[in-house]
């Protein structure tokens, strides 16, 4: 069984928000419609987003960390909001396990958002339905983009490269090994929801040097103190230094 | 979470309407029974008619919560589809039966229809009859109702079993209330069985209800900011939540009012919804007086809709972790 999802590197990710335009760009030009944006260019503006990027600072000044965090669907393997729907409006698909809202057929009565521990979806405001991140859905299968650019907007914009898309499902996946040998982890694991998206932790890479590397232990000419007496006159290689 | 009008409005105004109506069913039975004086059927029509008001009403309130009112014609049909695993549709299924149902009932008590159903060769085999079903769905449209916001297990103020028993309890103390008044006005020999039964259904309520304060004062929530965002940092602060003119994130899921309001809005519906109706209530058996029976019942329904404005707004949902500092 196949499960899309995205790794997000929080190693590498810098805050840039290129994710959060694109994604509003690919989805608002999307076939579902437009994504509402109220005051686009007044005092506070407004609107519906599927990806966000958020900022977090670790630790006590002076010893912190600043931790640029995308924010979007998780589409968990075990999704509560899907359950909740009366309608079926929600539902994750068998095929990919993308969790979609089907917008014909949401009545907008919020459940679905209540039942998402991630504040992952959103009511448009002009539409009055249930919208959410579909892992761009709309692109990843399209045959008329190029193969290697038939991926999620976000994944396709993002310039550091923190974002992965594929199987988690398939064991040799890239997103699968970046999950294994990089220490991949769930969000909010507490509530078994076993979310799909997975990221790998700020990652510090540091040198070790042990006093063996600075002065040759295993020197054999001072091992077999087989050295000579070295002449006190000048020799050829004084002067080359 | 941010309360709506529609919801607090639809959860009280059908609670309203179950209760009475099973304070009617109550009567009814007893009176079967002989146990209570048998009423005229004019009581029992007439008070189905209120229980269909208030049921109506609710109804009515509940086309708010949609995202458009049209979607009540165009697509709230299909909320009945998902019965297998949602609450809200079991209610979506609760609701038109229970109105279907007290409907039949009036009819059935207002045309005097009767049938010697089982054979008993007593009176009132046909109203008894719809009365039960009409008594069950009530109270599977309580434990419905209650279950929507139980069944949400990481708003945990509202994931406890005291969430549908409130549902309950609230909801036939101020039924049975409002039946007391009816009885005082129309009935015959009830309003002490009713209203005896109001006190002890707000005191029930008033117990279980505080209960579920207590709990909640003293919750150990499951998520933190760690848990939120996944690192392992005894200190971890929001530096910026990637927006400044808000979002569905930040108005859906806040009250936006200070914790005083809160905690005013607290002892208000304490005082509306338990302390001012039973002081009333019995006053009002003390000295058979009427009026103090409407006056109790309006006192609790206002009450009624401050304990569900402070049931939405104490709770707390984990996204808000992820939406503390604007930047």
């Amino acid at each position: 069984m196949t499960q899309l999802a995205l790794v997000i590197d929080l190693n590498v990710c810098v805050g840039c928000h290129a994710c959060v335009t694109s994604c509003k760009q690919w989805n608002t030009s999307g076939q579902a419609g437009p994504m509402f944006d109220d005051n686009p260019y007044g005092k506070d503006p407004t609107g519906t987003f599927f990806n966000r990027v958020q900022t977090f600072e670790v630790g006590e000044f002076p010893c912190t960390e600043t931790v640029h965090f995308p924010k979007s669907c998780l589409h968990c393997e075990d999704a509560p909001c899907v359950p909740v729907c009366p309608t079926g409006a929600s539902y994750k698909r068998k095929e990919d396990g993308i969790v979609l809202v089907d917008y014909d057929k949401c009545i907008g009565c919020k459940y679905c958002s209540w039942a998402c521990p991630y504040g992952a979806r959103e009511l448009d405001e002009n539409q009055k339905v249930m919208k959410k991140c579909t892992l761009c859905v709309d692109r990843i299968y399209d045959q008329s983009i190029p193969e290697d650019r038939r991926k999620p907007a976000c994944v396709i914009s993002c310039p550091t490269g923190a974002r992965l898309f594929g199987d988690v499902h398939d064991p040799d996946s890239e997103v699968s090994i970046a999950i294994r040998e990089n220490g991949g982890y769930q969000l909010m694991p507490e509530w078994g929801t076993k979310p799909a998206n997975h990221y790998l932790p700020r990652r510090k890479t540091k040198m070790h040097i042990h006093e063996d590397e600075l002065t040759r232990a295993d020197n054999p000419l001072r091992k077999e103190d087989i050295r000579h007496e070295t002449s006190k006159d000048t020799t050829l290689d004084d002067w080359l230094m | 979470m941010h309360p709506a009008f529609s919801v607090i409005f639809l959860t009280t105004l059908i609670g309203v309407g179950q209760g009475l109506f099973l304070a009617l069913f109550s009567a009814q039975a007893y009176g079967m029974a002989k146990l209570l004086p048998a009423q005229s059927n004019d009581f029992f029509a007439g008070g189905a008619l209120i229980a269909l008001l208030f049921l109506l009403g609710g109804l009515f309130a509940a086309i708010f919560h949609l995202g458009k009112p049209s979607y009540f014609i165009t697509r709230a049909w299909r909320g009945m589809s998902q019965w297998r695993t949602s609450w809200l549709s079991r209610e979506l299924i609760a609701m038109p039966i229970m109105i279907g149902l007290t409907f039949l009932y009036m009819v059935v008590y207002y045309f005097g229809l009767d049938a010697d159903l089982y054979g008993w060769g007593v009176e009132g085999q046909l109203p008894l009859t719809v009365g039960i079903a009409t008594a069950v769905a009530a109270i599977a449209l309580f434990v419905c109702t209650g279950m929507i916001y139980a069944a949400i297990k990481f708003i945990q103020e509202w994931a406890c079993a005291l969430t549908p028993v409130n549902y309950f309890l609230l909801g036939t103390a101020s039924g049975f209330t409002l039946a007391t008044a009816y009885a005082a006005a129309y009935g015959d020999g009830l309003v002490q069985f009713f209203g005896n039964w109001a006190i002890v259904l707000t005191l029930a309520g008033l117990i279980t209800r505080a209960a579920s304060l207590f709990r909640n004062s003293r919750i150990k929530r499951k998520s933190s900011i760690q848990t939120a965002i996944g690192v392992r940092h005894t200190k971890v602060q929001q530096k910026s939540m990637g927006m400044m003119g808000g979002s569905y994130n930040t108005r859906e899921y806040f009250h936006g009012k200070s914790e005083l309001f809160l905690k005013s809005v607290k002892w208000i519906f304490l005082v509306l919804t338990f302390a001012l109706p039973l002081i009333l209530l019995w006053a009002g058996l003390a000295g058979n007086d009427g009026g103090l029976f409407l006056l109790a019942f309006v006192f609790q329904y206002i009450g009624l809709l401050f304990e569900r404005w402070f049931f939405f707004a104490q709770a707390n949902h984990p996204q808000n972790l992820y939406y503390q500092v604007v930047g």
